[in-house]
C-alpha cells in the first residue's frame, strides 16, 4: 500500500471521464452559462449607460422647464409692471378731466347762478320800480286830490329842477 | 430587526455546535467500545493501517457497519476481461483465478495459491484493473453532480435571462464569476475565453470532490487526495499548456532570451533549469493536491484514532476522556478542511490559468 503510486486503472478512468465530463459541461453548461452572464453583463452596462443618458436627458430637459419658467416669471413680472403703469397714468388722466370737468361745471353753474342772480336782480329792480311807481302813483294820486298840494309839488318839482 | 436574527441564528448555530459535539462524542465512544471488543481478538488497535485504509483507494464501500461490494473489471491478454463484484473477492480467497491482496489483485499460480518469492514478497503478474473502486465511484459521483447541478443552472439561465440569480444559480453564480473574473481574466489576458470551460470544470470538479470527501458515514471518499486523480488533472493542465504553447513559450524554454551566452554555451544551463521548471509543474500541482487533501483526512483520522488507542490504553474512561479534546480538534481541523477544499480548488485552478497565461502571453520585448 502505498499511497504515493497511481494505480492505472484510476488513472484511465479519470481521464477517460474527466474528457467526457469536460466535453459535456463544455457543450452543455458553460457554453451557455459564459454567454448568458457575458449577455447580462453587457446588457446592465447598456442598462446602466442608457439611464444615466436618460438621466442627462432629465436634467436638461428640467434645465430647460427653469429657464421657461424664469422667463414665464418674467414676462408676467413685465406685464406687471406695465399694468401698474397704465393704472397709474389710467388714474392719473381719470382724475385730469374730472378735475377739469368739475372745474367746467363749477364755473358753468356759477355763470348760471350770476345770470339767475343777475335776473332775479332785474326782475326784482322791475317789480321794485313798478312796486314804486305804483307807490308814487297812489301817493301823488292821494296827494293831488286838493290842488294846493298839487300846486306844492309841482313847484317843489320846478325848484329841484332849477337847483 | 436585523441584530435580532442575527442573534437568534448565532444561538442557533451554537445550540446545532453544541448538539453535534455530544453526538459525535456518544458515537466515538461507542465505536471505540465495539472496536474494543473486536480488538480482543485482533489483540491491539493499529491506528496507522486503520488511517491508511481510509486514505488509500479500496474495492468496497464502507457506509457505517455496511460493506457495500464494488463491481471489478479485470482486462489481461490472457483472461481476457473479467466483471464480478468485490463481495467474491473481499475475504482473502482466490476467485475465478484472481486474488486480493492490501486492495491488489493478482493472478493466482497453477497451485490456486499466490505466489511469494524467497523473501515472502508477493511475486505474481497483476491484471490491469479496470474496477470501479471506491475513489472511481466517488469521481464518477462528483462528475455526475457537476452535470446535474451545471447543466441545470444553463438550463435556469436560458429560462431567466437577463435577470437575478435564482435559487441553485444564485450560489454558484458568484463561485463561476469567481474563476472567470478573479483567476481566468487576470492570468491569462486576452485569450481567457478558451481556457474557461476547462478551468471551470477543474475548478469545481477539485471542489466538489474535497467536499465530497469530508461527507462523514458515505464512505470517506478520499478522491482529489488519490494520486493518480491530481496526476490526471496536472497532465491535462500540462497538456493544453504545451499545446497551447506560442513560438515565445517554447523559446523560453530552448533559448531563454534576455540572459548572458555563457549560460547557455558550451554548458546550456538555462535550457537545464528551465527544463526542470517545465516538469516540475505538474508534479508539483499534482503532489500539492494529493498531499494537502490527503493530509487531512490523515489528521482528522488520527484525532478519532486517538479515543481508540487511549480506550485500548486506559479503557473506557480513557476513551471518554480524551475523546472531548479528540472530537473538539477534529471538529476544528474540518471546519479549517473547508477552507481548505475551496483553497487547493483555488490553487490549482490559479496555476493552471497562469500557466496557460505564460503559454500564451505575447512578448514585444526580451527580458
Amino acid at each position: 500500500m502505498n499511497p504515493l503510486l497511481p494505480e492505472l486503472g484510476l488513472v484511465l478512468w479519470m481521464s477517460v471521464a474527466f474528457l467526457v465530463v469536460l466535453f459535456l459541461l463544455k457543450k452543455f453548461a458553460w457554453k451557455g452559462i459564459i454567454k448568458a452572464l457575458n449577455d447580462r453583463e453587457e446588457f446592465i452596462e447598456r442598462s446602466l449607460k442608457s439611464a444615466e443618458e436618460a438621466k442627462a436627458k432629465m436634467s436638461e430637459l428640467k434645465s430647460d422647464n427653469e429657464k421657461l419658467l424664469a422667463e414665464a416669471r418674467k414676462e408676467r413680472e413685465q406685464i406687471l409692471k406695465e399694468a401698474k403703469v397704465m393704472k397709474e397714468q389710467i388714474l392719473s388722466e381719470a382724475k385730469i378731466t374730472a378735475t377739469q370737468e368739475g372745474d367746467r361745471l363749477i364755473s358753468s353753474a356759477r355763470k348760471e347762478i350770476d345770470k339767475e342772480k343777475n335776473q332775479a336782480l332785474t326782475d326784482i329792480k322791475k317789480q321794485v320800480s313798478e312796486l314804486s311807481i305804483a307807490v308814487a302813483e297812489k301817493v301823488i294820486r292821494k296827494e293831488l286830490s286838493d290842488n294846493s298840494a298839487h300846486e306844492a309839488l309841482v313847484s317843489s318839482h320846478f325848484d329841484q329842477q332849477s337847483n | 430587526m436585523q441584530l435580532a436574527k442575527i442573534q437568534i441564528l448565532t444561538r442557533n448555530l451554537k445550540v446545532t455546535f453544541l448538539t453535534l459535539v455530544v453526538l459525535f462524542t456518544t458515537f466515538s465512544v461507542a465505536l471505540a467500545e465495539h472496536s474494543t471488543k473486536n480488538s480482543a481478538e485482533k489483540e491491539s488497535f493499529n491506528a496507522g493501517e486503520v488511517i491508511m485504509h481510509h486514505v488509500m483507494d479500496n474495492h468496497e464501500i464502507h457506509i457505517g457497519p455496511l460493506h457495500v461490494p464494488l463491481p471489478i473489471m479485470l482486462y489481461s491478454k490472457e483472461k481476457g476481461l473479467d466483471i464480478f463484484m468485490s463481495s467474491h473477492l473481499s475475504h482473502g480467497e482466490a476467485y475465478n483465478g484472481y486474488i486480493m491482496v492490501h486492495e491488489k489483485i493478482y493472478h493466482v499460480g497453477t497451485d490456486g495459491k499466490l505466489s511469494h518469492d524467497k523473501d515472502g514478497h508477493v511475486n505474481a503478474a497483476r491484471p490491469l484493473d479496470l474496477s470501479i473502486t471506491k475513489s472511481v465511484f466517488g469521481m464518477l459521483l462528483t462528475m455526475i453532480i457537476m452535470l446535474v447541478v451545471f447543466i441545470s443552472i444553463n438550463t435556469s439561465y436560458r429560462k431567466n435571462a437577463m435577470q437575478a440569480p435564482k435559487g441553485i444559480q444564485s450560489f454558484f453564480e458568484p463561485l463561476i464569476l469567481f474563476v472567470m473574473d478573479e483567476i481566468a481574466k487576470p492570468s491569462i489576458g486576452k485569450k481567457y475565453q478558451k481556457f474557461l470551460p476547462y478551468l471551470l470544470t477543474i475548478f469545481f470538479f477539485i471542489w466538489i470532490g474535497n467536499m465530497l470527501g469530508l461527507i462523514p458515514f458515505i464512505g470517506g471518499f478520499n478522491v482529489t487526495g488519490n494520486i493518480a486523480v491530481a496526476l490526471v488533472l496536472a497532465l491535462f493542465t500540462f497538456i493544453i499548456t504545451s499545446v497551447n504553447g506560442n513560438k515565445d513559450y517554447w523559446k523560453h524554454i530552448y533559448n531563454t532570451p534576455g540572459v548572458p551566452w555563457w549560460l547557455k554555451f558550451p554548458i546550456p544551463l538555462m535550457f537545464v533549469i528551465e527544463f526542470i521548471g517545465f516538469i516540475s509543474k505538474p508534479v508539483v500541482l499534482t503532489l500539492r493536491l494529493f498531499a494537502n487533501i490527503t493530509a487531512g483526512h490523515i489528521i482528522i483520522l488520527s484525532f478519532v484514532s486517538l479515543i481508540f488507542i487511549f480506550n485500548n490504553l486506559y479503557g473506557a474512561g480513557g476513551g471518554y476522556g480524551v475523546s472531548i479534546l479528540s472530537v473538539a480538534f477534529s471538529i476544528f481541523m474540518f471546519a479549517i478542511e473547508l477552507l481548505v477544499a475551496f483553497l487547493q480548488a483555488y490553487v490549482f485552478t490559479l496555476l493552471s490559468a497562469l500557466y496557460f497565461g505564460s503559454a500564451v502571453e505575447e512578448h514585444d520585448h526580451a527580458h
